[in-house]
């Protein structure tokens, strides 16, 4: 078990390190979450009231297109030499080399969205601090839906035609549960309402979204790296 | 002998079809609908043989990861196209019946909702599995989110519920008040289109078989 956990720690050390030199993924995602932001005001009147009922979904739209550019390259960069080769065939289970890469994800997708929300906070004049420990709670839960999910097809459409295009093709219907749920707790929690009542059945439902998801990738993740 | 055999089965699915409409055509209108209630016989017979084809897509792309037997990658692909048109029959009957009752073609209710993620997420599918070339990973990849999806239909049709509805409730199974006439004409037009599912699908199954063959001969003819 502690093995199991060190190898998974290994893999997700080896990717952030490989990114960190290179930051070609986050960058890139950085640079499209703020053109994004920049799109939005054009939609629609930015400092309106309208605006801050609508942010929950804005912030949302913008974490799943920027996240997206991150969990494209998580295996397209092993691709390169025949790296996901060599990782297949290193004597650790797909398991942890999936966990090992969906947490070198979630940091990096993370990391996106807390440079995303203030820059949000400042254009949109939304109080995102106005509940700030309830909304990292939606904020990790969240993007791990978003990683895990994202992690798995990223697995699955490495090797595939139009690859950028089928990742978002196939994550966003999945992840419809997730982001709507999301979407209306982020709302809510940005307006100054804590999470109660009506919203914890949303918290729940994407806690459950997570442990299933996390549960059935980590089953299959064996059949799709090695066939 | 199969031959005749989908035959017959094609040809009793379109005199029962037949049939069914004459009968629903003879039922008096709605008393608060009218004429356009009758679109519920199509409606909701569709939307139960798309359900039962993603059933049947689970089975076949579980067992093809069980047993990697490509008949089974077979009936899972043929099943989800069918059920796919099912399902989009089911879209657009409802959106006609929604531009007479409720004066427009779509609305962002809870049950229209969920129905278009689905028929996303299977579309999505036939896309995934168009875009490998190999037949063993293709089949193992699209089995792998064909199961992924099914997986999520139930989440996403709970939390879409919670979010807005606005769709009738069930007429047939819920407790409505129909005439037995009329709920026979309903059933029957369920077996209806069970039948023709089955016949798509096996005609569709069968040139998936002669596709098959034809790559492993094109194969055969390269390796000399």
């Amino acid at each position: 078990m502690i093995a199991f956990f060190r190898q998974v720690l290994v893999v997700t050390v080896k990717d952030l390190r490989a990114e960190l030199r290179t930051k070609e993924a986050v960058n890139a995602s950085l640079a499209f979450a703020l053109v994004i932001l920049l799109m939005f005001s054009f939609a629609f009147d930015p400092l309106e009231e309208t605006t801050r009922e609508i942010s929950g979904g804005l912030l949302w739209i913008v974490f799943a297109f920027a996240g997206t550019l991150v969990l494209n390259r998580s295996f397209a960069r092993e691709q390169p030499n025949d790296c996901l080769d060599a990782l297949i065939a290193a004597p650790i289970s797909g398991a942890a080399l999936f966990l090992g890469k969906a947490l070198a994800n979630y940091v990096l997708v993370l990391a996106v969205e807390l440079v995303a929300l203030p820059v949000f906070g400042i254009f949109y004049g939304v109080h995102w601090t106005a509940q700030f420990p309830q909304l990292m709670l939606v904020l990790l839960l969240g993007a791990w839906a978003l990683t895990v999910v994202g992690t798995i097809f990223s697995a699955l459409t490495v090797n595939i035609r139009l690859r950028e295009v089928m990742l978002p093709m196939l994550t966003y219907p999945i992840l419809v549960p997730a982001l709507m749920g999301a979407m209306q707790l982020t709302a809510g929690l940005v307006n100054g309402k804590p999470i109660s009542g009506d919203t914890v059945s949303w918290l729940k439902m994407l806690i459950g979204f997570d442990v299933i998801f996390t549960a059935v990738s980590l089953v299959l993740v064996e059949t799709v790296l090695v066939g | 002998m199969r031959d005749k055999l989908l035959f017959v089965l094609g040809a009793a699915a379109m005199v029962l079809l037949a049939r069914n409409i004459l009968v629903i055509a003879g039922f008096p209108n709605e008393a608060n609908q009218g004429a356009i209630f009758k679109i519920i016989f199509f409606h909701v017979p569709v939307a139960m043989a798309a359900m039962g084809c993603a059933a049947a897509a689970l089975v076949g792309s579980v067992m093809f990861l069980l047993t990697r037997n490509f008949k089974y990658d077979a009936l899972a692909v043929s099943v989800t196209e069918v059920g796919l048109a099912f399902l989009a029959a089911n879209l657009v009957t409802g959106s006609i019946w929604g531009r007479v009752i409720w004066g427009i073609w779509w609305t962002w209710d809870a049950r229209l909702t969920s129905a278009l993620v689905c028929w996303l997420l299977y579309a999505g599918y036939l896309m995934l599995r168009h875009a490998i070339e190999e037949p063993t990973q293709r089949a193992t990849f699209a089995a792998v989110f064909s199961i992924f999806a099914f997986i999520d239909v139930p989440i996403v049709i709970f939390s879409i519920k919670w979010w807005r509805t606005q769709h009738p409730q069930p007429v047939f199974w819920g407790g409505g008040s129909i005439p037995g006439d009329w709920y026979l004409a309903a059933v029957l037009n369920l077996l209806a289109m069970v039948l023709l599912g089955i016949v798509l699908t096996v005609a569709r199954l069968r040139q998936e078989e002669a596709q098959r063959e034809i790559d492993s001969l094109r194969r055969t003819a390269h390796a000399f």
